[in-house]
């Protein structure tokens, strides 16, 4: 009988282990709309920071992101197509599969410090461009290894119809095998922005944070995240509210991306 | 005409990874020039992390700490992370009902794109209390990053070990389960070792993200330049260090700074890049 108690204990440590991972997710959340719900006002979302709102950091935020995706976006798509499609997959096309992998696991702080050395220092002073690189240099890896996955998933079938046609090759890259893979690529991209419109370590010292409303590229930028960071250290109960505010915001915007992302998906299938 | 521009503009985005990741550890070797030749291979052994006020040319500056508090911190998370990840992976590969499977691994993977600073905050105000009252100390430290470190690192590492779990053969499982084994003696003796190198991948890559975290072990690892003496001691992590004082510092310990994070872009490379090319291979299709 030794055997199937040790299985039964087995089979319920790792029944265990999924119900603890759950309840962490369940507990971060509740803890987030409790705190986050609480100390949100209308005033929240139409003031700037400097005036106790998250206004100018939600535009500055997103400002950054969406700039970050329409460059990352295609240079990504143009070297997952040249990976699948042109690269006849050569040796180069596993050494630029296997760097852009390392490069996607990256130190989100190292790239950080990379483009201050490039974009901040030479300049002195802190500005959203540099931000934008940032976050456009930690997309890129994400996007590639999308598009590279989803056209491998295109049917063959598809291509070879593409030739019969007479078509040329990057005729039938753009109106075949990219419509083909779409609904998988405009997957990965939601899933990528979700990502790096969390991000803060690549921010601190690129963008650093402005209190004030900006559309200015050049000077300091503002960035939620980063404000989260400084004003959850701040000892008033009226910055930590902010923060916890700015916090549920945030993360209802990842998920809310994310779960779309998803939902696309799998309704194709 | 327009064939030939569409193919070479693929071919630059390509290999602009390529020199991205040249580009990163060249600045960071360039910069880092001064304290490599000041300090050499003692800036890994040596505690002493002291500005000169005077002059920001002079200065001792070693990493032994941060070096030390991002390895405690990352062992402390492997430990924690590596059961529960693979409890998960089984529990989803093998023992979740059919209808079970899809919400548990939303919920998983949800838990993975909850953004680090997120943690963080969530870490600060409301897990190091409980670390506190129950381990004494002050609530950050080792011990707190390290658990909240396991928590943002189990999701991923379960998912890679679920896939390589997904991989076994049914005939395999089956033939042994025809043979009288028990779930866990299948487990065990079957999905294992046939799954073995995609786990060991799993927790490799898990260990280089855990090293590189930054934002979450910022507000749990205390920041304090100290050698922890027990595990519920503040210290300081590489990233940590960065965060928080990079960007004040000038001269040669602007300089180490670039060392450090020289140091941690290496690293990683080499663990991730072990991980990929020894355990999980690359599939081309």
């Amino acid at each position: 009988m030794n055997r199937l108690l040790l299985n039964k204990i087995i089979l319920v440590l790792s029944t265990l282990s999924a119900v603890i991972g759950i309840s962490f997710l369940f507990w971060i959340l509740a803890t987030l709309t409790y705190k986050g719900v609480s100390s949100l006002h209308l005033s929240t979302f139409t003031q700037d920071l400097v005036n106790g709102g998250i206004r100018n950091l939600l535009v500055g935020q997103f400002t950054m992101a969406l700039i970050a995706s329409a460059i990352a976006v295609p240079i990504g798509m143009f070297a997952g197509i040249w990976l699948r499609e042109y690269s006849n997959q050569n040796k180069l096309a596993s050494v630029i599969r296997n760097l852009s992998d390392v490069m996607m696991s990256a130190p989100s702080i190292v790239i950080g410090v990379f483009v201050y050395a490039l974009f901040v220092a030479p300049f002195g002073n802190y500005n959203g461009f540099a931000g934008v690189i940032a976050l456009t240099i930690m997309m890129i890896p994400i996007i590639i290894s999308t598009t590279d996955n989803m056209l491998a998933l295109v049917p063959k079938e598809l291509r070879e119809a593409g030739i019969a046609l007479g078509g040329s090759k990057h005729k039938i890259i753009v109106q075949i095998i990219i419509k083909a893979a779409k609904v998988g690529i405009t997957t990965g991209v939601l899933l990528s922005f979700a990502r790096i419109i969390g991000e803060t370590a690549p921010l601190l010292f690129t963008s650093a944070n402005n209190q004030f409303f900006t559309m200015d590229l050049t000077g300091q930028f503002p960035s939620l995240t980063v404000s989260i960071y400084n004003l959850a250290t701040y000892p008033d109960e009226e910055s930590r509210q902010l923060a916890w505010a700015a916090s549920f915001v945030l993360t209802a915007i990842v998920l809310i991306i994310n779960l779309t992302g998803r939902y696309m998906t799998r309704n194709k299938k | 005409m327009g064939g030939k521009l569409f193919k070479n503009f693929s071919f630059f985005s390509a290999t602009l990874s390529f020199f991205i990741l040249v580009g990163i550890f060249s600045i960071l070797f360039i910069y880092a020039q001064d304290s490599i030749h000041e300090f050499g291979f003692h800036f890994l052994g040596s505690e002493v992390w002291e500005a000169d006020e005077d002059d920001a040319e002079l200065g001792v500056f070693g990493g032994y700490i941060p070096l030390l508090g991002t390895m405690l911190s990352t062992i402390i998370a492997m430990v924690i992370a590596t059961p529960l990840a693979i409890g998960i992976a089984i529990f989803l590969t093998e023992i979740a009902h059919k209808s079970l499977i899809k919400p548990v691994s939303i919920a998983i993977e949800l838990l993975a794109a909850i953004p680090s600073i997120i943690y963080g905050m969530w870490g600060l105000f409301y897990f190091a209390p409980i670390i506190q009252s129950t381990f004494g100390g002050n609530g950050v430290g080792l011990l707190t990053a390290g658990i909240v470190l396991a928590i943002m690192i189990i999701p991923f590492m379960a998912a890679i070990t679920r896939d390589s779990m997904n991989t076994v053969p049914d005939v395999l499982k089956e033939s042994a389960y025809a043979m009288g084994a028990t779930k866990f003696e299948v487990i065990k003796d079957v999905i294992m070792p046939y799954a073995k190198g995609g786990i060991i991948g799993s927790i490799i890559l898990a260990l280089g993200r855990a090293l590189g975290e930054t934002m979450a072990v910022a507000f749990l690892i205390g920041s304090v330049m100290q050698l922890p003496s027990k595990i519920t001691d503040a210290t300081t992590s590489i990233p940590v260090l960065l965060a928080n004082n990079f960007s004040e510092a000038e001269g040669l310990e602007m300089s180490s700074m670039y060392y450090l994070a020289l140091i941690l872009f290496v690293v990683s490379f080499a663990i991730i890049s072990i991980a990929k090319f020894y355990f999980l291979g690359k599939k081309v299709k």
